[in-house]
C-alpha cells in the first residue's frame, strides 16, 4: 500500500509543532464564481487541506448554517459534476490537499468507479463520508483505495475504544474526532471529557486526528494544541464569508491566534 | 445477509456517533422484546388501551356491488383512529424498559405524533415531536391533540417543510441527546434495526387478520391490498402472509394528481436506489442524488421515500406495486362513507380505490382483504377543499 499523502501533509506540520488548518467550504459558496476564488484566498492563506462540501438536500450531520448554505448551492446548480468540470481550471494553483466532504446519496447516483476514477485525475486526496460507518463502508472504501484516495473516518466522544480500534485497523489520512454530541455548527465548549476521550484516541490511532464539528475561535485551537494534529473549521468560516469577509482573512486571523502564543515558531 | 439488510435493501448509514444509540437499541430489542415480562405488558395494553383485537368487517353492500367478497381489517377503530399505535405502545414500553425518559418523534400528518403522545402520556415518558412547518399550518387538530397529551410539538423550517425535514431534524435531535431518548420513529424507514422493529410490533395486524379470516371463512384471503407511504401499515399486514402464496400482496401507491410531471408518492413505481435518512431504499430523487419533494392529497403517504423491505418484497416478486391518483382516493372515501357507513382515512382510501378497480375482473368467490389503516375524521377539510378545487 503507498503511504498517505494527507498523513505525509500533516506529519510536515507536526514537524514544524502547529496545528494544521482543514477549512471546509461548500462547492458553490457563496456563489459559482467567488467559489473558486475562495479556495485560492484560503490556499494562499495557508490551508493545509481543503474540504470541499457536496451540496445535499438532506445533510443530516448539518446544522443550519452548512444546510441553508447547502440548499442555496443547489439553488443555483452546483453538483458533484459541475464540480468535476470546473475544479480542473483551478487545479493547478492550488497547493493543499483536497479531500470531498459528502453524504452518500450523491456520490452513489454519480457511480462509486466514476467518481473515484475523476477524483483521482483531479488529484483528489480523499473522501470523508459522514453516513458511511464502519459497517457500510468496505466496498465503497475497496474502490476508493484502488485510485489511492484515502476513506476518513469520523469517530466521536461516544465512539467505544472497540469501536476506535476496528477504525484504526482500516483508517488511512487521518482521522476526523467530532468534538461534540452534535451537528456542525453547535456552540461548543471543549469540555474536559472531550480532552480525555482525544488522549484515548491518540493512544489508539497511529493515524493523525483532526477535531471538527463546532469551532467557532482561534483560541479553540490553543487549547486542544498538542491533543490534534488538524481542526477542521466549516460553519465558521461560512458566517464570516457571509458577513462580508474573505476565507484569506479568516485563514490568517487562526493563524495569527497560533503565532501570539507562539505557536507554530 | 448482511446484517440489517432485506436483500440489496436497508442497512444503517448513520453517522458514527448515532451507532452507539442504534446499537443499544438492538440489543434491546433483541434481550427484552421476546422476554415475557414485556410480551405480558404489551399484549395486556394492546387488548386494554389499544382495544384490539380490531375487527374483521364483510362489506355487504360493496361486495354486492362490486361482485367479489370485500373485506376490511378495522384499525380505524384501535385507539387513536390508526394503526399507528400498535408500534408507539411497544417502542414506548421498550424505552420505558430501557430507562429512557423521553420518547422523540417526527410527525407528517400528525397521526405518528398523537400516538407517540399517547404511549408517553400512559408510561409517563416526556413527549417530543418535530412536524415540518408547512404541516403544523395544515394539521392544527393534531397539533393540538399533540400539546393536550403532554407533548411539545417543534415545526421545523428548513427545506420543504415537511415530513423528510421533520425525520432530519429528529435524527440530528436524537444525537445530542441519545442518552436520555429514544427516537420512536413512525414506520418501517430509516437505519437498522428500525424498519424490522416497527414490522415486528405493527404485524399484530397481519395475525389478527389471518386468524380472523380463517375463523370466519374457513380459507385464507386471495389477495390482500394495504396503501404503502413509509409502508407501516402495509408491513404490519403482509408479513403473516408472506409464506402463504396463494394469497396475493399488493401495494398501493399515491401517484399524486396523476398527470405526467406532476408531485406524486409513489416511490417503489418510479423512484431509483438510493440513501435517505439511514436506509438504502428507492426514492424519489434528481439525476445528481437529490431528493424530490413529495405530494399526496394524503398528507400521511406524502413522503419521497419506503420502506426497505416493500422494495426487496416488490423485486422478488412476492408483493405487487400499484398507484392510485388523488381523484381516485377522494372517491374510494366517499365510496365507503355512503355505501358501508365507514369514514375512512386518505391513506387507506388509496388501498380501497384499488379494489373498488378490480370490479369486473374477479370471480364472485374471490376474497379481498383491504387494510384500512386509519379513519378519516382528519381528512374532512382535506375533503371538501380537494372537491370545491375540482369542482364536485
Amino acid at each position: 500500500m503507498t503511504s498517505s499523502r494527507l498523513e505525509a501533509r500533516l506529519k510536515e506540520a507536526q514537524d514544524k509543532g502547529r496545528t494544521a488548518l482543514i477549512p471546509f467550504l461548500p462547492a458553490g459558496f457563496p456563489d459559482k464564481n467567488r467559489f473558486f476564488d475562495e479556495l485560492k484566498a484560503l490556499d494562499r492563506a495557508g490551508a493545509d487541506i481543503i474540504e470541499i462540501g457536496i451540496p445535499f438536500s438532506d445533510p443530516v450531520a448539518d446544522g443550519p448554517v452548512v444546510e441553508a448554505a447547502s440548499q442555496e448551492c443547489l439553488a443555483r446548480g452546483a453538483s458533484l459534476a459541475w464540480l468535476f468540470q470546473e475544479l480542473p481550471k483551478h487545479r493547478s494553483e492550488l497547493s493543499a490537499e483536497i479531500v470531498l466532504m459528502g453524504y452518500v446519496n450523491p456520490f452513489m447516483q454519480f457511480g462509486w468507479s466514476d467518481l473515484a476514477e475523476k477524483a483521482a485525475a483531479l488529484d483528489l486526496a480523499g473522501m470523508i463520508i459522514p453516513d458511511l460507518p464502519l459497517e457500510e463502508s468496505p466496498e465503497i472504501e475497496a474502490i476508493l483505495t484502488r485510485h489511492q484516495l484515502d476513506l476518513i473516518p469520523l469517530v466521536g466522544l461516544n465512539t467505544s475504544p472497540e469501536r476506535m480500534h476496528l477504525y484504526a485497523d482500516r483508517a488511512r489520512g487521518f482521522v476526523y474526532f467530532v468534538s461534540i454530541l452534535g451537528i456542525t455548527g453547535a456552540k461548543n465548549v471543549l469540555s474536559p471529557e472531550l480532552k480525555s476521550k482525544l488522549e484515548q484516541a491518540r493512544q489508539i490511532f497511529t493515524q493523525p486526528l483532526a477535531l471538527g464539528f463546532g469551532l467557532s475561535s482561534p483560541d479553540q485551537v490553543q487549547s486542544v494544541q498538542g491533543s490534534v494534529d488538524a481542526v477542521v473549521f466549516g460553519s465558521a468560516l461560512i458566517e464570516h464569508i457571509r458577513q462580508g469577509g474573505s476565507g484569506g482573512s479568516f485563514l490568517r486571523s487562526w493563524r495569527s491566534g497560533e503565532q501570539e502564543t507562539g505557536i507554530g515558531q | 445477509m448482511k446484517n440489517g439488510y432485506f436483500g440489496e435493501f436497508g442497512g444503517r448509514f448513520v453517522p458514527e456517533i448515532l451507532m452507539p444509540p442504534l446499537l443499544e437499541l438492538e440489543e434491546a430489542i433483541r434481550d427484552m422484546l421476546p422476554g415475557r415480562d414485556f410480551q405480558d405488558r404489551f399484549q395486556a395494553l394492546l387488548r386494554n388501551f389499544v382495544g384490539r383485537p380490531t375487527p374483521l368487517t364483510r362489506l355487504a353492500n360493496l361486495s354486492r356491488e362490486l361482485g367479489f367478497e370485500l373485506w376490511l381489517k378495522r384499525e380505524d377503530l384501535a385507539h387513536t383512529g390508526a394503526h399507528k399505535i400498535n408500534n408507539t405502545v411497544g417502542q414506548a414500553l421498550l424505552a420505558k424498559q430501557m430507562g429512557k425518559q423521553c420518547l422523540l418523534a417526527e410527525t407528517g400528518a400528525g397521526q405518528h405524533g398523537v400516538a407517540t403522545a399517547t404511549a408517553a402520556a400512559l408510561l409517563g415518558l416526556d413527549c417530543l415531536v418535530y412536524m415540518g412547518a408547512k404541516d403544523v399550518h395544515r394539521q392544527q387538530i393534531n397539533v393540538r391533540r399533540m400539546e393536550l397529551l403532554g407533548a411539545r410539538v417543534v415545526p421545523v423550517e428548513a427545506s420543504t417543510q415537511t415530513l423528510k425535514d421533520a425525520i432530519n431534524q429528529a435524527l440530528r435531535h436524537w444525537i445530542k441527546e441519545q442518552d436520555t431518548t429514544h427516537y420512536c420513529i413512525g414506520s418501517v424507514v430509516g437505519p437498522h434495526p428500525f424498519p424490522g422493529l416497527v414490522r415486528d410490533l405493527q404485524a399484530v395486524i397481519g395475525r389478527e387478520a389471518r386468524a380472523q379470516f380463517q375463523e370466519q371463512t374457513g380459507t385464507l384471503p386471495d389477495q390482500v391490498l394495504a396503501c404503502v407511504g413509509g409502508g407501516s401499515n402495509a408491513m404490519g399486514i403482509f408479513h403473516p402472509f408472506v409464506d402463504d402464496q396463494s394469497v396475493g400482496l399488493t401495494g398501493i401507491e399515491a401517484a399524486g394528481r396523476g398527470t405526467p410531471g406532476c408531485y406524486h408518492s409513489a416511490t417503489v413505481n418510479q423512484g431509483s436506489p438510493g440513501v435517505l435518512q439511514g436506509t438504502k431504499t428507492y426514492l424519489l430523487q434528481t439525476e445528481d442524488g437529490q431528493i424530490l419533494p413529495s405530494h399526496s392529497v394524503a398528507p400521511g403517504l406524502d413522503y419521497p421515500g419506503v420502506g426497505p423491505e416493500h422494495v426487496h418484497l416488490q423485486q422478488s416478486g412476492r408483493v405487487a406495486f400499484v398507484q392510485v391518483n388523488d381523484r381516485q382516493a377522494v372517491e374510494a372515501f366517499q365510496c365507503l362513507c355512503r355505501k358501508e357507513g365507514i369514514i375512512p382515512a386518505l391513506e387507506s382510501s388509496h388501498a380501497l380505490a384499488h379494489a373498488l378497480s378490480l370490479k369486473g375482473s374477479l370471480s364472485s368467490e374471490t376474497q379481498v382483504l383491504v387494510n384500512l389503516s386509519g379513519r378519516g375524521d382528519k381528512d374532512l377539510d382535506i375533503v371538501s377543499e380537494y372537491c370545491s378545487m375540482e369542482g364536485n
